[in-house]
């Protein structure tokens, strides 16, 4: 019987956080990673600029969907990231799940920058404006706060322990409260502008929108978990560089 | 444990009272806030009155974001907070009792002046009782929510205004119901209405008289270790 059978569960995590491991394991999954990430990207790019129709009523403008729906999911999917990994850090006190967390919140906020501007983008020839104070667009500017908000007390706080212990209570608060504004939201707007000025409801996706669409998604999640582990593997570099300058400053003091 | 509890709200609002800058100054800035905007958007009195309540509500929030700062602070930099939570009282209750200090000297003030700037802004008189009941029912929120960002933020240097950044986005839902009650009886919808925000905005006080003190307790003991 080998020893990793014999292990409970918690064990088991336990044995992935030694950041040594995490450094030999993701060293060689990057390399996979970024040509499966790549080659979604590139396909779906291919798919959703040259090899699919336009819509009938949007014209070539729909071919801006295929990076603001998947930015869009990968925004919430980041923010759910770093909500998870919060909770595992406060609760099991895993050290990777800090680093994760961490790590996670900056990509997301790029994903809901970029689902903010292409939206904007394709808002001006679709609503004539670059942005309206439609219930979807508002709590995805909120996310993005949300997003802004973490990252600012990350850097405010200058001990990493206990930057990281206040960040994954604010990203569990957080969390708590997305549904909360994201319904307060919709219900405001519906309460003083009926769904006249946006619906979802337009054309049904067609099969060979489809396509292009779920290419691009899996590249964007693709993508979305290769960049967290090089960022994983930034953070634990720096950690390691911190102590290496701590210990020198500690010795050139003894001297 | 309830004898405890009760002298630390004593002792804020004594504390509040004696060192000034407690609820007068929040009802001053409210003031200076409201006036600031007949000057900004200009003084015809039927556009004063539509944007009122929402007026209202936006300075309620500035002033409450504005004190979040002291909260925590001076007892921090004394080193009460750490007897404080070295204490028998749970951190949680410490919190808690902190929060509705907050509230009695910054909330409560508030929402007596309410009427009298919304004379100032031509606001329907019909719509005071809703406006005041509305934002009676939500200051215990901003309060409630605002302990959180103090104690993310306590022993940051400058974390008032990266408190208030953390905490408005929660602040939102408290805006956005109790807007809508005043302006639902505002309009002169069925009280159903009005009265289907009050519920929701109640309902969000709860939430944060749940999550407020839990989060904040967690946030300090992440600080002060």
């Amino acid at each position: 019987m080998s020893p990793m059978t014999s292990l409970s569960a918690s064990q088991r995590l336990q044995a992935f956080a030694n950041p040594a491991r995490f450094m030999a394991l993701s060293a060689r999954l990057l390399a996979p990673l970024w040509v499966v990430s790549l080659g979604f990207l590139g396909v779906g790019l291919y798919y959703a600029l040259f090899a699919s129709p336009p819509d009938y009523q949007q014209g070539e403008t729909v071919r801006i969907m295929y990076v603001h729906v998947p930015s869009a999911w990968l925004a919430m999917f980041g923010y759910s990231v770093m909500a998870m990994a919060s909770a595992v850090a406060l609760i099991f006190r895993h050290p990777l799940a800090d680093l994760c967390a961490k790590s996670a919140a900056p990509i997301g906020a790029a994903f809901t920058f970029l689902a903010l501007v292409t939206g904007a983008l394709w808002g001006k020839p679709m609503w004539g404006a670059w942005w309206v104070w439609d219930a979807r667009l508002t709590s995805v500017l909120i996310l993005f706060f949300l997003y802004l908000g973490y990252m600012a007390l990350w850097t405010a706080i200058e001990e990493p322990t206990r930057a990281a212990r206040a960040a994954a209570v604010l990203a569990l608060v957080g969390a708590i409260n997305v549904p909360i504004i994201r319904y307060s939201v919709d219900w405001w707007n519906t309460l003083h502008q009926p769904a006249s000025v946006f619906r979802m409801d337009g054309p049904t996706i067609a099969p060979e929108m489809l396509l292009p669409l779920a290419l691009m998604a899996f590249g964007f999640t693709f993508l979305f978990v290769t960049l967290l582990l090089v960022r994983m593997r930034a953070e634990i570099l720096r950690h390691r560089v911190r102590m290496l300058r701590l210990a020198q400053a500690a010795a050139r003091a003894e001297d | 444990m309830t004898h405890a509890f009760f002298a630390l709200i004593v002792r804020d609002l004594r504390l509040a009272a004696r060192i000034g800058g407690g609820g007068g100054m929040a009802v001053f800035f409210f003031l200076v806030v409201v006036a600031a905007v007949p000057l900004g958007i200009g003084p015809a009195p039927d556009l004063l009155a539509r944007i009122a309540p929402g007026m209202l509500w936006v300075a309620l929030l500035l002033s409450s974001l504005l004190t979040l700062d002291r909260l925590f602070h001076a007892d921090y930099e004394d080193g009460t907070l750490d007897l404080l939570a070295m204490g028998r009282v749970p951190l949680e209750l410490v919190v808690a009792a902190k929060a509705i200090g907050h509230f009695l000297t910054t909330g409560l003030p508030l929402v007596i002046a309410a009427p009298l700037l919304g004379l100032m802004l031509n606001l329907d008189v019909a719509a005071f009782p809703a406006l005041m009941l509305a934002m009676l029912v939500g200051a215990p929120a901003l309060s409630f929510l605002g302990v959180i960002g103090a104690g993310l933020t306590v022993g940051v240097r400058r974390g008032g205004l990266l408190a208030s950044l953390l905490v408005l986005p929660f602040y939102l839902p408290v805006l956005i119901f109790g807007v809508s009650a005043a302006r639902a009886a505002m309009a002169g919808f069925p009280a159903g209405v009005a009265g289907q925000s009050l519920l929701l905005l109640a309902a969000v006080t709860l939430v944060s008289l749940v999550i407020g003190p839990v989060a904040a307790a967690a946030a300090l003991r992440a600080n002060l270790r």
